[in-house]
């Protein structure tokens, strides 16, 4: 069974997903996910979509699930790369993927992911002093 | 129908051309209260009428204006409802140029065929060939403004709806005009290409130019600020009234997920402080007089 591969950078995730995304490789890839979280103790997954021309409510949703996941595992999650086409759809379909954050390209999702993590860091440090 | 012999209307046109073409301009010209178009051009599209009318009726098919030998007739009737509506007359005016030429056609006919009650029935129908002429006339010069209302619609649409670049990653949206969903539409497409294309972190929408907004307005511009943070672009909704916050509040719309600000002013220096960036005085050089 095809999967979607994760790749790892540093103390983040990085999920590109490039196929259609289907039920069983949606359970998949969460499975994958949160298996990686745990193993590697990522901080932060990215979920690049910008090859994703179509989506409907089970994407949607499939998004918000693995947002959800990673904010129980720790983790944040970034959206990265939606098509402009892709954001009208979500919105047109009550998705607006709350508690998702969002950033253009992946080099701006994972400025994101840093500057929030360093800031929790800089949070943790005061709370400890 | 018997074709051999030219029916009185035929030769009634042929016969009383000039004095009907008088007889009608002069008709013409006291029905239209100002006198807009030159009576010049008046004559020129009655001649060509005419001209046209003739081989028209010859078919004796007086009221199938929808047939082949009419449609020189409707070109004709076509062109002038086009030139009038680009003139500016008034329905009414218009219609008069076919209306008007009911009179002196049915008294020539009387002339030439006598009020004889067999003729009853051919007065009849050239009543109600020039009726449906007429009706012809006005429903091509209300198609004639019902095209250029589109026309003008597209435009605005098209217009009304720049996505500006205000600064590095900034981009301002001033909203004119009523906010309906085909122009929410259009307006989310522009903004989100633009964030593509610009990089934009932060878009500020500012609707100092709507001039009401109720719930469906609210609810577009929610939408537009929701598919934007899906892009990854902060909104700043600005330029909102004294009233239009009193009628948000009154109608229970809810807007507190959104950075709201009073003046676009205000919502760009939110911009930019979000940006870590600042505006300040550069200090004036002090002038050195020894250097003149």
């Amino acid at each position: 069974m095809e999967r979607i591969p994760i790749l790892k950078m540093g103390e983040f995730l990085l999920v590109t997903i490039q196929v259609d995304m289907h039920d069983r490789l949606a359970m998949a890839l969460q499975d994958d996910l949160t298996n990686s979280i745990v193993k590697n103790l990522s901080r932060g997954v990215l979920i690049d979509i910008s090859s994703v021309e179509i989506v409907d409510s089970f994407i949607g949703r499939m998004l918000s699930n693995i947002a959800a996941m990673s904010r129980i595992l720790d983790a944040k999650t970034v959206v990265v790369g939606m098509q402009p086409s892709v954001a009208i759809t979500l919105v047109d379909l009550g998705l607006s993927l709350p508690g998702v954050r969002t950033a253009l390209n992946v080099e701006r999702g994972m400025a994101l992911l840093r500057d929030s993590i360093g800031r929790q860091e800089i949070g943790d440090a005061d709370s400890n002093d | 129908m018997n074709t051999m012999t030219p029916s009185p209307l035929t030769k009634v046109l042929q016969k009383y051309e000039s004095e009907l073409l008088t007889e009608w301009i002069g008709a013409q010209v006291a029905g239209s209260s100002r006198g807009r178009i030159p009576e010049s051009e008046v004559r020129e599209q009655s001649r060509q009428f005419l001209a046209a009318l003739r081989p028209a009726v010859a078919g004796d098919n007086l009221t199938g204006i929808g047939a082949q030998e009419w449609a020189a007739v409707r070109d004709i009737l076509k062109d002038l409802s086009r030139s009038r509506a680009a003139q500016g007359a008034t329905p009414s005016e218009t219609a008069n140029f076919v209306f008007a030429l009911r009179d002196p056609l049915l008294v020539r006919l009387e002339q030439e065929a006598g009020t004889h009650a067999d003729q009853a029935s051919m007065r009849r129908s050239v009543s109600k060939m020039v009726d449906h002429l007429g009706l012809f006339t006005f429903e091509m010069f209300q198609k004639t403004r019902e095209d250029l209302i589109a026309r003008q619609q597209q435009e605005m649409l098209e217009l009304s709806t720049p996505v500006v670049k205000l600064y590095d990653q900034i981009l301002a949206l001033p909203l004119i005009g009523t906010l309906d969903s085909a122009r929410t539409q259009v307006v989310m497409e522009n903004l989100l290409q633009r964030i593509v294309e610009t990089g934009a972190e932060i878009a500020i929408i500012d609707i100092t130019g709507v001039p009401t907004v109720d719930t469906l307005v609210a609810q577009h511009l929610l939408k537009a600020v929701a598919a934007a943070r899906l892009m990854g672009a902060d909104c700043i909704i600005s330029g909102i009234r004294p009233q239009i916050a009193q009628t948000i509040v009154h109608l229970g719309v809810e807007l507190s997920d959104v950075a709201t600000k009073a003046t676009m002013a205000g919502a760009f220096a939110l911009a930019l402080q979000r940006l870590g960036l600042c505006v300040r005085r550069i200090p004036k050089a002090p002038t050195n007089p020894g250097e003149k």
